[in-house]
């Protein structure tokens, strides 16, 4: 294989990064390693044997010794009981867009399983403070990441606070991405409009108790949720790769066809499965937002829990006072003639109007 | 990095670097290594060459590495440390590349946060601060250094630059006019021009620029001002001209990214993608520039688009990654014209609208808006431009698109 990879692009201009992953066991057996920049290395320690502006494998490996004591006197990782001992282990090379990067992997032995590690990064920052070391630390699956600049050279990781850091920040952006699409909130209220009623024979009629049409509710957002998780995974994963204006113009039609079904039932009669069914297009929509994600199996686990957890909690917020409004006027000629049916049309309009505009390519040129 | 057209080059030219906030999307894509790493590998033979290093093809860089070594970091000489300095941001600008400005950081580290560093040193801080996107700490730095040297043209020209990028035109045409009463001549009717080509007289900017620029300058300065004459021309509408200014400050010979994206630009807008490619062929490290080989390749159909397409992504991630979102622009621009993802492009184009407000960035958030299909995120930009009075044959064109979908 050698230097001969896929085809890759010219080397980008970026600023200086280094790339440093810990893992962590939890019997104090770490592992490291770290991804120099080969541009960044030949400033700190000079590369360039014979000064011909190339750096061959040769050369680098003729400087490792001076690259791990580089690595060894600004790098320290420590915990409650003093630091850890970093014990190189191999060298190897690797490409990052902006060029190659020499790759150095060691082990770390700790005085004891601790249960908070600290990181000491001073690379690099006394030739060029914009330098940044970019941390990511695997507890077992469980993914923290941080960056290390000359105003922040040390970071703390520990146990609680791990599984929180990712978590949380999903959780708000799943909550904010549903509240701010106006496309899945409307689906939602016309999915949700007849939300004190169930169908019988044809018509709306209107739920007795309480609990019955909260269980209801449940059973719709718990399934809508299920769905847009799948297909949410399934996109951010690239199982499922489909145009955005495709998906776009689709959640369109998923609100047309719900508002439809409002004033002449035609789907099922378990809202639920309605729920369902549009919910994986709803979800397709979702991953647009998110953007790709690079993470291993357990740490994109969580932040997929943690991002539909979001959308669940803002479902919620959305749905229950939209059923405490419904539900003392339910089987009401008011609501029979009026909100239901007007909702469903307005919606239905609002829907094709977004459809033509997402089906059909606008632009300037 | 979103290259901006660079200050008048009264001395020597300097540039300016687009900033952008770390957004959500920030938060969002946590990586383990970027998305364009293979896996680790182990070389075959010695003689397998890892990395060209820029000092390899350019003896400026040899120079400027020679002096860094010279310098006793421990007693640091200002002296010493500017010369070196200044060649790093040179470097850094002409090259399009932040690992220069890092380096220049790293030489006037002693100086960095002090509070009232030599005058010399506070005008290279400045323009590294821009290149940090502290677009504030900038405008610090160049009003501390006109109280004490209220006559340094340069001075006046970077403040110019900076503010109008910023879109603050009437303040920049005063710096313009101090520039003009201590250094009359071909620099300041540049940057005159360019500002008030912006709030409202774009024909008389343009005639009183074209005849300054007739007259013999020197190099770096005509070519500075032809790539504005070029600018004003576009937004004309006069594209004969433009191209023909282009192609003249090209023809100079000076490598600059900044001319090179505007030329291309004109050529996209002109539907001419196969002349753009052309144009920059071999253009790779730049973003800026890779971004608009994309944009051609996207429209053409071109067969290596989809790893130019990869690589963007991945430098995109990288900055992400490092938590600096400094290219919000060229984001926005690639969500809209390559990923085909309008609301994505709006929310960017939004949020670079909120640090800097060109045309360029008025552009992109009024294509995203048109094609988001919401009219009323441009209705702020809008009406910002028409409280300007700028005048723009491509936003016009697009305020009457977006005129026609919200009525």
């Amino acid at each position: 294989m050698g230097w001969l990879l896929a085809p890759a692009p010219v080397a980008a201009h970026k600023p200086s990064d280094a790339y440093l992953r810990l893992e962590l066991a939890p019997d104090g057996s770490h592992r490291g390693a770290i991804d120099l920049a080969i541009r960044d290395l030949d400033q700190a320690v000079g590369l360039d044997g014979n000064g011909d502006g190339l750096v061959t494998w040769g050369e680098l490996k003729a400087r490792h010794g001076a690259i791990e004591a580089y690595v060894a006197a600004r790098l320290e990782v420590g915990g409650e009981d003093g630091p850890c001992r970093l014990l190189p282990d191999e060298h190897l090379v690797d490409e990052h867009t902006d060029g190659a990067y020499a790759v150095f992997r060691f082990g770390l032995t700790c005085p004891a399983p601790a249960s908070a590690i600290e990181v000491g990064y001073d690379l690099f920052f006394d030739l060029d403070p914009t330098h940044r070391g970019l941390l990511t630390v695997d507890q077992g699956g469980e993914v923290t990441t941080a960056v290390l600049s000359p105003e922040r050279p040390h970071v703390r990781i520990d146990a609680e606070a791990r599984a929180g850091i990712g978590v949380a920040g999903f959780f708000g952006l799943g909550a904010e991405h549903l509240l701010f699409g106006f496309d899945h909130l409307l689906f939602l209220v016309v999915l949700l409009l007849p939300a004190a009623h169930h169908r019988a024979g044809g018509r709306w009629l209107p739920v007795e108790r309480w609990r019955v049409a909260a269980v209801d509710l449940v059973k719709v957002l718990t399934a809508f949720t299920l769905a847009h998780g799948l297909s949410l995974a399934l996109a951010v994963t690239g199982v499922v790769d489909l145009p955005t204006r495709l998906v776009e113009s689709l959640i369109a039609v998923t609100i047309a066809l719900a508002a439809l079904d409002n004033l002449w039932p035609w789907l099922p009669e378990q809202r639920w499965r309605i729920a369902f069914g549009f919910g994986l297009i709803h979800g397709l929509g979702f991953a647009s937002a998110l953007g790709p994600m690079d993470l291993p199996a357990a740490g994109l686990a969580l932040a997929l829990l943690g991002f539909n957890l979001g959308i669940e909690a803002a479902q919620l917020a959305v749905a229950l006072p939209l059923l405490a409004m419904t539900f003392p006027i339910r089987g009401s000629t008011l609501y029979r003639r009026g909100l239901l049916p007007v909702g469903s049309v307005a919606a239905f309009a609002l829907a094709s109007v977004w459809f033509v505009d997402r089906a059909i390519a606008s632009g300037v040129r | 990095m979103s290259d901006a057209r660079p200050a008048g080059p009264f001395g020597r030219a300097r540039t300016a670097s687009r900033a952008g906030m770390p957004g959500l999307a920030a938060a969002v894509l946590l990586g383990l290594i970027t998305s364009a790493a293979a896996e680790p590998y182990l070389p075959e033979h010695d003689d397998v060459v890892l990395e060209r290093l820029p000092a390899a093809d350019d003896p400026r860089v040899r120079e400027a590495r020679r002096l860094a070594r010279a310098l006793d970091r421990q007693s640091p000489d200002p002296e010493a440390a500017l010369e070196v300095a200044r060649r790093y941001v040179d470097l850094g600008r002409s090259e399009a590349d932040p690992r220069f400005f890092g380096l220049a950081e790293g030489v006037l580290a002693p100086w960095l946060d002090a509070p009232d560093p030599p005058p010399a040193i506070r005008l290279e801080r400045a323009a590294l601060r821009r290149a940090r996107h502290d677009f504030d700490g900038a405008l610090a730095d160049l009003d501390a250094i006109l109280e004490v040297w209220p006559k340094d043209v340069q001075a006046h020209l970077d403040r110019a630059a900076l503010l109008e990028a910023l879109g603050d035109y009437a303040a920049a045409e005063q710096a313009c006019i101090r520039v003009l009463r201590l250094y009359p001549g071909l620099v300041a009717v540049a940057c005159l021009t360019s500002a008030r080509s912006l709030a409202g007289l774009a024909q008389p900017s343009y005639d009183a620029l074209a005849a300054a620029a007739a007259a013999p300058a020197d190099d770096p300065t005509r070519s500075w001002a032809l790539t504005i004459l070029g600018e004003i021309a576009t937004r004309l509408g006069d594209m004969a001209s433009a191209e023909r200014h282009f192609r003249e400050a090209l023809g100079s010979g000076a490598r600059d990214v900044y001319l090179l994206g505007a030329y291309a630009d004109l050529l996209l807008d002109q539907d001419r993608a196969g002349e753009a490619l052309d144009l920059l062929e071999g253009e790779e490290r730049a973003d800026g520039l890779l971004l608009r080989r994309t944009i051609a390749a996207h429209r053409l159909d071109d067969p290596r688009l989809a790893a130019w397409r990869d690589a963007i992504r991945g430098r995109f991630a990288a900055l992400r990654q490092r938590g600096a979102a400094t290219h919000l622009r060229d984001e926005a621009r690639f969500a809209l014209e390559v990923e085909d993802q309008p609301k994505r492009a709006l929310e960017l184009a939004s949020r670079n609208w909120a640090l800097q407000k060109g045309p360029a960035d008025a552009s992109v958030l009024l294509q995203a808006a048109l094609a988001a299909g919401a009219p009323e995120a441009a209705a702020p930009v809008l009406a910002w431009l028409a409280d300007k009075r700028t005048e723009d044959v491509v936003l016009e064109r697009l305020r009457r698109a977006l005129d026609g979908v919200s009525s």
